[in-house]
């Protein structure tokens, strides 16, 4: 390792890796770059967009117009698909070089491929799947008074970290926070005594800017000087194949849209509603024991007692009353989500969130109302 | 007295603790409702060597002590008792006998069959006429040079169905009682060999029991598993390893009944709180662990006993005895603390309960084992 | 050829987790288990030495209890462990651990022909972070998200999932692979695998054991050698009881609740 990365005055600036596949950005790339923006603002610094590829210079001021003052743009016949090995050793040769102080990288598959042999070869910490980041400390302050049970003066006590046994001022260091224990515990980390602080964020949770053309029209690029052979690639692309989803399974399922006997006035109907509503989510439709027992479902549809026993991120139910056959097969899910005429139906008392209502009113708004919250993201 | 499990039978537990909850709890209620025998989840207990795991080493086994074969049998019964019964069976009642009796021969073949053959196996004892009094048996083999030829039937055999391998008592020479009874290792390919009814049970839905008949059935010289005469000897000596297999099905029936019971109470509130906070309630789990720790302790020890070479009939009588009557008692009593529900087929206990009902009669009647224990106090 | 794999012990965050008064985890009321993606890698190597009867290895940086966990995979097949367990190793992070692990792995030789296997990521920590770490570290190739594994010869074919598909990737020994839960159905432990599985040999690496090593100082190991520092750690706010929505008309209901949902990342 052949750069003095503890000599932290030596770095500046925020960068954000943005991937690239088969020569089309990832959506994630703008959530960073917007995340960035906020983060190089608080610290006074710039930020600059890093890109990978083969004749991808092309997608470089879009960034621009997200918020990207620069991107560097790193191109070889040999970058053109994702191996470890090629885009470790630019990436890895261009920071050291340019010395970034932060470094993001969205969670994706090949992200979390990338980010940590980086941070490995530059002997720097790196946080994975983050899902805030802060700098400044009373914003940071302020997150915490509303996601966590920490008490107020353990968050006062937070401008200051005890590090090697030496206390250490935190206020320009990145806090990254993630879920660790299967999203049971949050944990804030920092990296205070090696540079650039590395993190994969998690896509889809940072908000992202509106795009600007004049911001685009201005961003720089620029070409940093890198060499790569043969050797450093290590790996070969064979093939890269994009394949349709496949059905989900409830038992795997994230979302789950079930139905139960309120939908007996419109069956078809009612189906075809909580089908939109699990598409709009990626999920699945599933049934209480009387939507099967009817013939309205098949019985692999069937949640409960007799069918199947779920734990899903989100369980929705759509007129179903609660009774304790089907409550055994759903209520360790993580957010249960009930839709009822009847507002003493028993589903309510295990529901996180209840809407007292006809769920053929009600299952269209929502489907409509999470495609406008996902688009405003 | 070491109270504790080896390293090896913690680990044997825990195996089967992990495959019962994968595997076999998710179908337990269709084996039941469609009484089909389990072929996969079997054959999945012949791949990780759990059928025949006391068949020595060199014989295709895993040279498995009696305690890990009751552990496997406690933890698989107490979500389907069912499978538990095919398990014992297997291992207890035709593993056995021939591991205690076989020639090298004999071992060599049928105990390879048996493990690593993927054979199950079934022991045939009981006739219309003989059930307690085994002696009464009327199925006849006849020695005729080279092979034997047998001539009558058999019912309510475990494993009937589905196993290709069979230890058959019949009688070599009618006139001597039951020293007159010989045992015989038969294959289902055997000419004359066929299986009769399918017995339609009130519980153990998913083991196939069956009638076994022999109708002129050849089954060769070497084919006698020990002695001629020392059959009934070899039958009661099977029996006496095979309950203990039975203690340790009533014991996971009872143990899984009761856990059904205490997660549905602690969730169902009636008059204002969870009914597992009435003392009634809490008194009868009281009484329900009571029976449970005697039971599985009565099992373990004559488990070790029997591995120890020491004498463990009574222990074993014992130990069926006490589980069998309680595991009656807690299926029922958890169907009772279901209440309505628990009539139903919604929930698992209604069926615990009728599986339970058979390990007070089969491989000795309570009223048996209550023989066999006060012959050894007078 | 042998492959070694390595595995970790985690509390099972997927059943029920209960929280202390005070906020923090309630580690006691969590199951010790093996590693979901770990047992996928221990099957892939079990796999590939029933075809080709080489040998296999697990290794894992523990606390002494961590021990048990060896002996359930040699019960699986595994032939032989190693136990990485030491005071000063304690306190690393994700760069520490790989740190050690890889002076463990070298210890115990990677050959021409040989593979190192891991799971794609604990459930505990959730950072996918250590399988590259020490492929880095002992300049090896690395495929990550394993779903499928070919071998022939030297050469290993691995499908590599992406969120929409997959690459196939060509890879030389050798290598990494990390494994997620697609590639295949881990094994349980068989009867005869557990009376044979304490016999099979079990090392202990100390710090005495691997201090020699290039990798190994007192700075790269623990708090010292940790670039990263846990700032605070804190539980979500429990879930209390359920809330009715009632914002006058259904419409707003159904916004109020998306909106809450996005905030929460749920969508």
């Amino acid at each position: 390792m052949s750069f003095n990365n503890t000599d932290i005055a030596a770095f500046k600036d925020v960068w954000v890796f943005c991937e690239q596949r088969q020569g089309k950005l990832m959506p994630t790339d703008f959530e960073l770059i917007s995340e960035g923006r906020k983060l190089a603002d608080e610290l006074g610094v710039a930020l600059c967009g890093l890109l990978l590829g083969d004749k991808v210079e092309g997608l470089a001021k879009e960034l621009g117009g997200y918020g990207a003052d620069k991107v560097y743009v790193c191109e070889s016949p040999m970058l053109k698909n994702y191996t470890t090995g090629g885009y470790t050793t630019a990436i890895c040769q261009v920071i050291e070089e340019l010395k970034p102080e932060v470094m993001l990288f969205g969670a994706s598959n090949i992200g979390r491929d990338l980010g940590p042999r980086c941070a490995a070869r530059l002997h720097t910490g790196l946080c994975a799947d983050c899902t805030h980041l802060d700098v400044d400390m009373p914003i940071y302050k302020d997150f915490l008074r509303e996601a966590s049970t920490l008490t107020p003066e353990k968050i006062e006590g937070l401008n200051t970290a005890m590090v090697l046994g030496e206390k250490h001022d935190v206020s320009r260091d990145l806090k990254m926070t993630r879920p660790a224990f299967g999203g049971h515990l949050m944990a804030s980390i920092i990296c205070p005594r090696f540079r650039p602080a590395m993190a994969t964020v998690r896509p889809g949770v940072m908000k992202k800017n509106a795009f600007d053309q004049a911001k685009a029209d201005a961003c720089q690029i620029v070409k940093p000087a890198f060499t790569i052979t043969e050797d450093d690639v290590q790996t070969e692309v064979l093939e890269i194949v994009k394949a349709a989803k496949k059905l989900v399974d409830l038992i795997g399922a994230d979302f789950i849209v079930s139905v139960g006997r309120g939908i007996s006035k419109d069956v078809a109907g009612g189906i075809k509603l909580a089908e939109e509503l699990a598409a709009e989510l990626g999920g699945v439709v599933g049934g209480s024991r009387a939507t099967i027992d009817s013939g309205w479902l098949s019985a692999d549809h069937q949640v409960g007692q007799t069918g199947k026993t779920v734990h899903p991120k989100v369980y929705i139910a759509l007129g179903i009353s609660g009774a304790i056959q089907h409550k055994a097969g759903m209520q360790d899910s993580e957010c249960i989500i009930a839709v009822n005429k009847n507002d003493t139906a028993p589903i309510f008392e295990i529901a996180d969130y209840g809407i007292c209502g006809d769920l053929f009113k009600v299952a269209p708004m929502l489907t409509e109302a999470v495609r406008a919250a996902k688009a405003s993201k | 007295m070491d109270f504790e499990l080896t390293q090896e039978q913690e680990l044997i537990r825990k195996t089967m603790r992990d495959f019962t909850e994968h595997e076999i709890k998710p179908i337990a209620a269709v084996t039941d409702r469609t009484c089909a025998y389990p072929k996969e989840t079997i054959d999945q207990l012949f791949r990780y060597g759990i059928m025949g795991m006391s068949v020595p080493k060199e014989y295709g086994g895993a040279g498995a002590d009696d305690l890990s074969a009751a552990l496997a049998v406690e933890e698989i019964s107490k979500a389907c008792a069912s499978t538990g019964d095919i398990v014992a069976t297997h291992n207890g009642l035709c593993c056995g006998p021939i591991i205690q009796n076989g020639t090298e021969e004999q071992k060599k073949k049928y105990l390879r069959m048996l493990t690593q053959g993927g054979k199950l196996g079934a022991f045939c004892l009981t006739e219309p006429d003989a059930g307690s009094d085994a002696s009464k048996g009327t199925t006849v083999a006849k020695l005729e040079g080279d092979h034997y030829v047998l001539n009558g039937a058999k019912i309510f055999i475990t494993n009937g169905y589905a196993a290709e391998v069979f230890v058959v008592f019949a009688m070599t020479d009618p006139s001597q009682g039951t020293r007159g009874i010989s045992a015989f290792i038969v294959e289902n390919t055997f000419p004359g060999f066929s299986v009769g009814k399918h017995e339609e049970k009130m519980g153990l839905h998913g083991s196939p029991t069956a009638e076994i008949v022999f109708t002129d059935c050849i089954v060769p010289k070497e084919n006698l598993l020990g002695k001629e005469g020392k059959g009934f000897k070899i039958a009661m000596q099977t029996l006496d390893g095979g309950r203990i297999g039975i203690a340790a099905q009533a014991l996971g029936l009872a143990e899984g009944a009761m856990d059904e019971a205490v997660n549905y109470t602690k969730g169902r509130v009636q008059f204002g709180r969870s009914i597992a906070k009435f003392q009634s309630t809490q008194f009868l789990f009281a009484d329900m662990a009571v029976s449970i720790e005697a039971g599985r302790l009565l099992t373990y020890q004559a488990a070790i006993r029997k591995t120890k070479g020491q004498s463990f009939t009574k222990e074993a009588a014992i130990a069926k005895l006490f589980t069998s009557e309680a595991a009656m008692h807690i299926t029922t009593k958890s169907v009772q603390m279901f209440g309505g529900y628990g009539y139903t087929k919604d929930f698992p206990v209604e069926r615990m309960m009728r599986d339970a009902k058979i390990t007070e009669i089969y491989e000795g009647t309570s009223e048996i084992q209550r023989v066999v224990i006060s012959n050894h106090i007078l | 050829m042998k492959i070694i794999v390595s595995v970790k012990q985690v509390p099972d965050t997927s059943g029920k987790v209960a929280v202390n008064p005070d906020g923090t985890l309630d580690r006691a009321s969590m199951q010790a288990i093996i590693n979901p993606d770990d047992l996928n890698a221990v099957e892939a190597a079990l796999k590939l030495k029933d075809e080709t009867g080489c040998k296999v290895v697990v290794v894992t940086m523990g606390p002494p209890p961590a021990a048990g966990m060896l002996r359930e995979l040699m019960a699986r097949g595994a032939d032989e462990g190693v136990l990485v367990s030491a005071r000063e190793f304690g306190g690393s992070d994700t760069y520490a651990t790989s740190q050690i692990l890889a002076a463990a792995i070298s210890r115990i030789g990677v050959e021409k022909d040989d593979v190192v296997m891991c799971g794609r990521q604990a459930i505990d920590g959730d950072t996918a972070q250590v399988g590259p770490q020490i492929a880095e570290k002992l300049h090896l190739p690395q495929v990550t998200y394993a779903a499928d594994i070919q071998k022939t010869g030297d050469t290993i074919t691995v499908k590599r999932m992406l969120e929409d598909g997959y690459m196939t990737i060509k890879v030389k020994t050798p290598c990494l692979l990390t494994c997620i839960k697609e590639l295949n159905t881990p094994r349980y432990m068989s009867v005869g695998g557990i009376f044979e599985a304490y016999g099979k040999p079990l090392q202990t690496f100390d710090y005495e054991t691997l201090k020699d090593d290039a990798l190994i100082d007192p700075t790269t190991i623990g708090l010292k050698g940790s670039p990263t520092n846990i700032l605070t750690s804190f539980t979500p706010p429990l879930k209390g009881a359920g809330l009715m929505l009632n914002e006058g008309d259904d419409k707003a209901n159904c916004e109020k609740l998306a909106g809450i949902l996005a905030k929460k990342h749920i969508i």
